[in-house]
C-alpha cells in the first residue's frame, strides 16, 4: 500500500550555514530495510526539488535504524542570510515524511505509528481565561 | 574499568535558553556544567553588538547562569565551562569577575581562552593556507564571496580548555571552541587521556555532541512518541556519566520531567551531522556508526564501543560576510476566499514597491494560519476541507541599501483600507526597520597558523 514516511518513521533536521541534514530513524529493522532501499538520495531530491538547489547525499547509520541526509544549497542562503521564516531548517524533517512509499501491507499493519495525543493540552487550555 | 565517574551536564543548547534548568541539574550533583551558547546564528548576532559597543559581543545571559552556578562553584561542587565569550571572551570574563564580586565570592580562578578569532589575518591566512579559504561545501573560491567580512573565527578544540582545567581553573570562558569540546575537556583533564587515544576522544565527543542542545537529548525537538513525554514543561537538561575507558551513560535529573532513552538519544546524535561514520571534531574524527547503545531504563541509556580516527590537521573555521539588508511585513486575510486574497495583496504590495522606485534583490511570501481569524465559528458545508479558513500573509525582501530594506514595509500598512477585503496589516518582526543579512562561509585553516595564537589566562577572583 502507498503510505506516508509520517506513519513509519520519526525524524530530525537541523543547519549549517546553507546545508541542512535530515536524519531519518526506523523503528524496526524491517522498516530500516524498507527505507533504506527506497528512499533513496535522488527520491530526496527530487522531493524537495521547490526547496532545494544543491545535491542530496545519504548517508546510513544501522547502529540508530537511521538514514541521514545531507542537502546542499537547502536554506536560501544560511541561517543568518536566508529570507524564509524557517531560516534553520527546523521543520525540514517534517517536510521529508510527507514523501509517500509503497510498503508491504503487513509491515504497515505491524509498524504505523500512532497518533500523539495531546488531550491534556487542550484541556489545560480550555481551562484559562481566555478572550 | 577504572570506577571512577565523572558527572557532566549541558545546561544549555544556545544564547535565549533558560538559566532556570541549570538548579535542577546543580541539585542533581555534577562536576562540570557545561554551557554552549553559540550557533552561527549566534555568532553573527554578538558581531553585531560588539560593532555597536566594543565591551560586548559576549551572550549577555551569562550573568544569570553564574550567578546560580557560582555559589556551587565557589563551594568547590562544580566546575563551569562555557563558550559564551562569543565574540570577546575577555569582556565575557570582565562580567564573569565582577558577577563574583557582586555575590561576594573570592579565590575563584577564572580562566580566559583566546585565538579563535581570525578576523585580522583573512589576507595572510587567504594567501597561506591550503584551502586559500574555499568554501567547505560548495568549493567556491574565497575572492567571489560577495560583501564585506564581518567575522572569521576557527573552531578550536579541546586543548586551551584542558590546559586551563590542568592549571586550576573553576570557570573556564572561550570564543569559538567546537561545542563537543567544551564537554570533551573536562574528560581529558579528569582521566587523563591521550591526544592519541582516538576512541577515547571519540567517545567523548559523542558525549559533547549530545549535551550540547539541552534538552533535544531529553524529549525536546523529538519526533518520536512526543506527545508521552512526561511532565513536558518541566523538561531537564542531560547528564553524563562518563568513565575512564570511555563508557558513559546519558541520563537527566532524577527530579524533572522528560525521557532520555534510546529514540530521544539517537534523534540528538544525527542533529547537524553530515556524515555519522566521520564527525568532524578538531581533536578526533568520531565514528558515530560504531557506537552500541543499551536502554537501561529509568531514563539511563549506556553507550559503549565508539571508534574514532586520528584528527585532521585543519580547523574548521567560518568567515560571516555581508549579503544585503532585509525587511518583513504581515498580514491576515479571512475566508472566503482567503489565499486569493493574500496572493492578491501580496501582488499589490510588490508592485507598489516597484512603483516608489525601491530595487529589491529578492523576495519571499509565506502563506500561514489556522484560526485566528473567525475562531471557531463553524464553516458552511460547501467550503471544500482543502479551503484554508485563513491566510497568514509574510513578505520579506533582501536590498543592497538599508534605508531601503527599511522604508518598504510602510508600503503594507495603507493596505489595510486598499487592497482585497478583510486584511488585517501588521507590522512585521523589524518593526519597519531593517536586519543586516550576513552569509556564513565555511572553510578550513590549518591548524599550525592558529595554534601560536591561542592563549589561556587565569585570573583569581
Amino acid at each position: 500500500m502507498r503510505i506516508s514516511l509520517s506513519e513509519l518513521c520519526g525524524y530530525r533536521s537541523g543547519d549549517k550555514g546553507n546545508l541542512v541534514n535530515i536524519a531519518l530513524f526506523a523503528y524496526s529493522e524491517d522498516v530500516y530495510e524498507l527505507i533504506k532501499t527506497v528512499v533513496t538520495a535522488e527520491r530526496v531530491a527530487d522531493h524537495f526539488a521547490p526547496l532545494v538547489r544543491g545535491e542530496v547525499t545519504r548517508y546510513e547509520a544501522r547502529n540508530l535504524l537511521a538514514l541521514n541526509f545531507v542537502l546542499r544549497d537547502a536554506l536560501g542562503g544560511g541561517g543568518p542570510s536566508t529570507l524564509r521564516a524557517d531560516n534553520l531548517g527546523k521543520t525540514f524533517g517534517g517536510t521529508l515524511v510527507r514523501l509517500e512509499i509503497e510498503a508491504p501491507d503487513d509491515l504497515v499493519a505491524a509498524s504505523r505509528r500512532s497518533r500523539p495525543d495531546t488531550g491534556w493540552a487542550r484541556s489545560y487550555l480550555a481551562s484559562l481565561p481566555q478572550s | 574499568m577504572s570506577s571512577k565517574v565523572l558527572r557532566i551536564a549541558g545546561g544549555q543548547g544556545f544564547y535565549g535558553d533558560t538559566p532556570s534548568s541549570i538548579a535542577g541539574l546543580l541539585e542533581d550533583g555534577i562536576d562540570y556544567l557545561c554551557l554552549e551558547a553559540l550557533a552561527e546564528l549566534t555568532l553573527a548576532i554578538l558581531q553585531k553588538d560588539r560593532a555597536r559597543d566594543e565591551s560586548r559581543g559576549y551572550t549577555r545571559d551569562l550573568p544569570v547562569y553564574l550567578k546560580t552556578a557560582m555559589p556551587a562553584v565557589a563551594a568547590g561542587r562544580v566546575k563551569v565551562i562555557t563558550n559564551a565569550g562569543g565574540m570577546n571572551p575577555a569582556a565575557a570574563a570582565r562580567v564573569a569577575t565582577e558577577t563574583a564580586r557582586d555575590l561576594g565570592i573570592t579565590g575563584l580562578r577564572i580562566a580566559t581562552v583566546l585565538g579563535d578569532d581570525l578576523f585580522g589575518r583573512l589576507d595572510e591566512l587567504h594567501a597561506a593556507t591550503a584551502s586559500q579559504l574555499k568554501h567547505l561545501d560548495t568549493g567556491a573560491e574565497f575572492h567571489s564571496a560577495q560583501g564585506d567580512p564581518r567575522f572569521f573565527a576557527a573552531y578550536l578544540g579541546a586543548r586551551p580548555i584542558v590546559e586551563a582545567l590542568d592549571a586550576g581553573a573553576d570557570i573556564v570562558i572561550t570564543g569559538r571552541v567546537a561545542d563537543a569540546a567544551l564537554f570533551l575537556a573536562p574528560l581529558i583533564h579528569e582521566f587523563g587521556w591521550a591526544w592519541d587515544d582516538w576512541d577515547r576522544l571519540a567517545a567523548g565527543a559523542l558525549v559533547g555532541h549530545l549535551l550540547e542542545c539541552s534538552g533535544q537529548t531529553a524529549g525536546g525537538n523529538f519526533s518520536g512518541d512526543w506527545s508521552s513525554i512526561p511532565e513536558p514543561w518541566n523538561l531537564p537538561y542531560p547528564i553524563a556519566e562518563v568513565y575512564a575507558d570511555g563508557t558513559a551513560i546519558i541520563t537527566k535529573p532524577v527530579k524533572s520531567g522528560g525521557r532520555v532513552d534510546f529514540d530521544t538519544v539517537r534523534h540528538q546524535l544525527l542533529y547537524e551531522v553530515s556524515d555519522p561514520s566521520s564527525y568532524m571534531h578538531p581533536d578526533v574524527l568520531a565514528d558515530f556508526t560504531t557506537a552500541q547503545f543499551e536502554d537501561l531504563g529509568e531514563d539511563r541509556v549506556r553507550i559503549t564501543g565508539v571508534r574514532g580516527k586520528p584528527a585532521t590537521p585543519t580547523y574548521k573555521a567560518v568567515l560571516a560576510h555581508h549579503s544585503g539588508w532585509s525587511g518583513e511585513a504581515r498580514a491576515g486575510f479571512a475566508w472566503p476566499y482567503a489565499l486569493e486574497k493574500a496572493e492578491t495583496t501580496a501582488a499589490i504590495f510588490a508592485r507598489r514597491v516597484a512603483e516608489a522606485g525601491y530595487e529589491v534583490a529578492e523576495w519571499r511570501f509565506e502563506y500561514w494560519g489556522v484560526d485566528a481569524l473567525g475562531g471557531a465559528v463553524p464553516m458552511p458545508e460547501s467550503a471544500g476541507a482543502a479551503e484554508p479558513r485563513e491566510v497568514g500573509l509574510r513578505v520579506a525582501w533582501r536590498c543592497d541599501d538599508e534605508k531601503t530594506a527599511a522604508s518598504i514595509s510602510r508600503e503594507m500598512v495603507p493596505l489595510m483600507l486598499s487592497a482585497p477585503p478583510a486584511g488585517h496589516t501588521t507590522m512585521g518582526r523589524s518593526a519597519g526597520g531593517s536586519t543586516e543579512l550576513l552569509e556564513i562561509w565555511p572553510t578550513l585553516v590549518e591548524k599550525s597558523f592558529v595554534d601560536p595564537g591561542v592563549t589561556v589566562t587565569i585570573q583569581e577572583v
